[in-house]
């Protein structure tokens, strides 16, 4: 019966194409909300992600990394005697005020690292190099805040708490939760951008010996670490991400626009497929008469909703692709990570199959004397 | 052979209760082709599909080849209409996104008949009905007599041994009802199926072998061909 199911489908050209722009749409408005939370949840907490530690020392009770205060620099000599503690850096995560070359300001975050740990630096990194960190006025931009901040080249500047702050080199894609962009920086310069004590960090960033057992760890340095709290990476990263998305409005809106397009996408998709199966009720009608069993009906149905699930989804995943592609210019990113485009898959199979259902219901219904209705 | 006795079916319960047909007996012998005339809402569309299993019984009997179809449950109704009957719709009720061909391979698909088995046995009916220059032409190519032919394949498919027509030439001009009368026609006499038409078409009276005339729900006359003559 899968002939019955094909032709059905492609012998109305209006009706399939009404029904796969009801598919598409619904698909791409679904992988567009939630690539958008995707995208807020990974610029929420990717200084993080992407610090290459092990643990984090902060002062008690911080909120997010982006709250930190500081903290004292002789822990870091207590930190370094834990058994299985290979480093420990100090790292600076402070907002400022950044004045441009035309003289307004805006806000930023300098992120300082201790050059060479490997630990809280930049990453896709485009332009310069870290050796150009080394210089006392030395800072790297993300190419998207470039205008924002008044830079329009490498070497300009402008100007953090009263110091000179020049642009020695640009990442790529690097993007803040908040309105104030990264600025990555020496730990020593973004000690005097920040106006830190010299025996003041406001992060300790450790990595550990390989194979050992963090919590193992952890445990010993809360012990003599007793007014600092130490995160495991993946705690402060959720911790970070946990306080942005759900404790500010914006991660929750977007999460409900996520949702929402959920259930709008699925409401059309249902209505789509219905239809299109509604369509051709009498002939189901007909295939009950000659003596067809119900479940050859639903072998019918499924396949015609399987068939337009496959091509919906193959248009909607590249549209989404594009866009996805097309937005990581922009603020607001769209991100379509491979397990996504896999669960819109599956998301669109079940969509129109359970759609098909309700149709189903319908079909199996039909009293096949309709047949000698005229 | 069918034998139908004290045939009733009602519609809604009570006050509102309608009586479709009110004690039907009747006998089709196989090779005999059976017409049922009547008004309209007469019942002889309900007749003609509780014969064929699609509609069941209130009351009475059906019993067909021997066998007692009227309170069989639904669910082995499907089964008995595949193995028994060959259904042909005055509205055609061809499948509008096949070709002629493929309008018959369903029917042999239905039966368990796949593949190239199928495609040649589509062919062979298609070409006895007249229609071997049209197989892969889809309804909406067809004049209305070629689509009556196309649904009359369709239900000699798998070779059932009734033929239940409703108003198989009412849609068409006189020569296509003729062309699709002598098919109908051919087939009771050599291959000895038993074919009963309902009608409203005096034009096609003359293929009858016998002809039963229904109203409010019960046989009120038979009048065989020798009767007629």
């Amino acid at each position: 019966m899968s002939m019955l199911a094909w032709k059905n489908l492609f012998h109305d050209r209006v009706r399939l194409a009404v029904t796969l722009v009801g598919i598409v749409f619904s698909l791409v408005l679904i992988v567009v909300q939630f690539g958008l939370f995707l995208g807020f949840l990974d610029t929420s907490s990717n200084i993080v992600a992407y610090s290459g530690a092990d643990l984090w020392t902060a002062a008690p009770g911080i909120p997010h990394v982006n709250g930190g205060t500081p903290l004292n620099e002789s822990l870091r000599w207590k930190a370094l005697q834990v058994p299985g503690v290979r480093k420990v850096t100090k790292f600076a995560l402070t907002f400022v005020n950044w004045k441009l070359p035309a003289g307004s300001t805006e806000s930023v975050q300098i992120a300082g690292y201790e050059l060479g740990s490997g630990m809280g630096g930049p990453w896709n990194v485009v332009r310069g190099t870290e050796s150009d960190l080394a210089a006392e006025d030395s800072v790297f931009i993300d190419e998207l805040y470039a205008a924002k901040l008044g830079i329009r080249a490498l070497g300009d500047s402008a100007e953090v708490t009263g110091r000179r702050a020049r642009v020695s080199g640009f990442t790529h894609g690097i993007r803040s939760f908040t309105t104030a962009p990264y600025i990555f920086t020496s730990f020593k310069n973004a000690q005097n951008y920040a106006r830190l004590a010299e025996d003041q960090t406001v992060y300790f960033l450790i990595r550990l010996d390989p194979g050992v057992n963090p919590e193992v760890v952890r445990s010993q340095l809360r012990q003599r670490l007793l007014n600092a709290d130490i995160y495991t990476n993946e705690e402060m990263r959720r911790k970070t991400m946990f306080y942005w998305v759900f404790q500010t409005g914006a991660g929750v809106t977007t999460l409900m626009g996520a949702i929402l397009s959920l259930i709008v996408g699925a409401v059309v998709v249902a209505q789509t497929i219905y239809s299109a199966t509604i369509d051709h009720i009498r002939e189901f009608g007909t295939l009950k008469a000659m003596g067809a069993a119900n479940w050859v009906i639903y072998q019918v149905i499924l396949l015609q909703a399987a068939i337009s699930a496959v091509m919906g989804y193959s248009v909607a995943i590249v549209v989404g692709e594009f866009v996805s592609h097309s937005s990581q210019t922009g603020n607001a990113p769209i991100n379509l990570p491979p397990w996504m485009a896999a669960a819109t898959f599956c998301l669109a199979l079940t969509m129109c199959m359970g759609a098909s259902v309700l149709s189903i219901r319908k079909a199996t219904q039909i009293d096949p004397a309709m047949v000698f209705r005229g | 052979m069918i034998q139908v006795r004290n045939l009733e079916k009602r519609y809604g319960t009570g006050s509102t209760v309608v009586h479709a047909l009110r004690g039907v007996d009747l006998d089709v012998f196989p090779g005999e082709i059976l017409m049922l005339m009547g008004p309209s809402g007469s019942g002889k569309t309900t007749l003609l599909s509780m014969l064929g299993c699609i509609l069941q019984a209130s009351s009475g009997s059906i019993n067909i080849d021997g066998r007692e179809i009227a309170g069989l449950p639904e669910s082995r109704l499907p089964a008995l209409r595949l193995s028994h009957f060959g259904f042909i719709f005055q509205g055609f009720n061809l499948f509008p996104a096949l070709s002629a061909r493929e309008n018959v391979e369903i029917g042999l698909r239905l039966k368990g008949i796949g593949g190239g088995k199928a495609r040649r046995q589509a062919t062979d009916l298609l070409d006895r009905v007249g229609l071997g220059d049209k197989l892969d032409k889809i309804p909406a190519d067809l004049s209305g007599g070629q689509k009556q032919r196309v649904a009359i394949a369709r239900a000699l498919a798998g070779d059932p041994p009734i033929i239940l027509a409703d108003e198989p030439t009412a849609a068409l001009d006189s020569h296509s009802g003729t062309a699709v009368m002598e098919i109908l026609a051919s087939l009771a006499r050599k291959k000895d199926r038993t074919v009963v038409i309902v009608t409203h078409d005096n034009r096609v009276l003359h293929y009858a072998d016998r002809t039963v005339h229904i109203a409010d729900g019960l046989i009120v006359d038979h009048t065989s061909q020798e009767q007629a003559a």
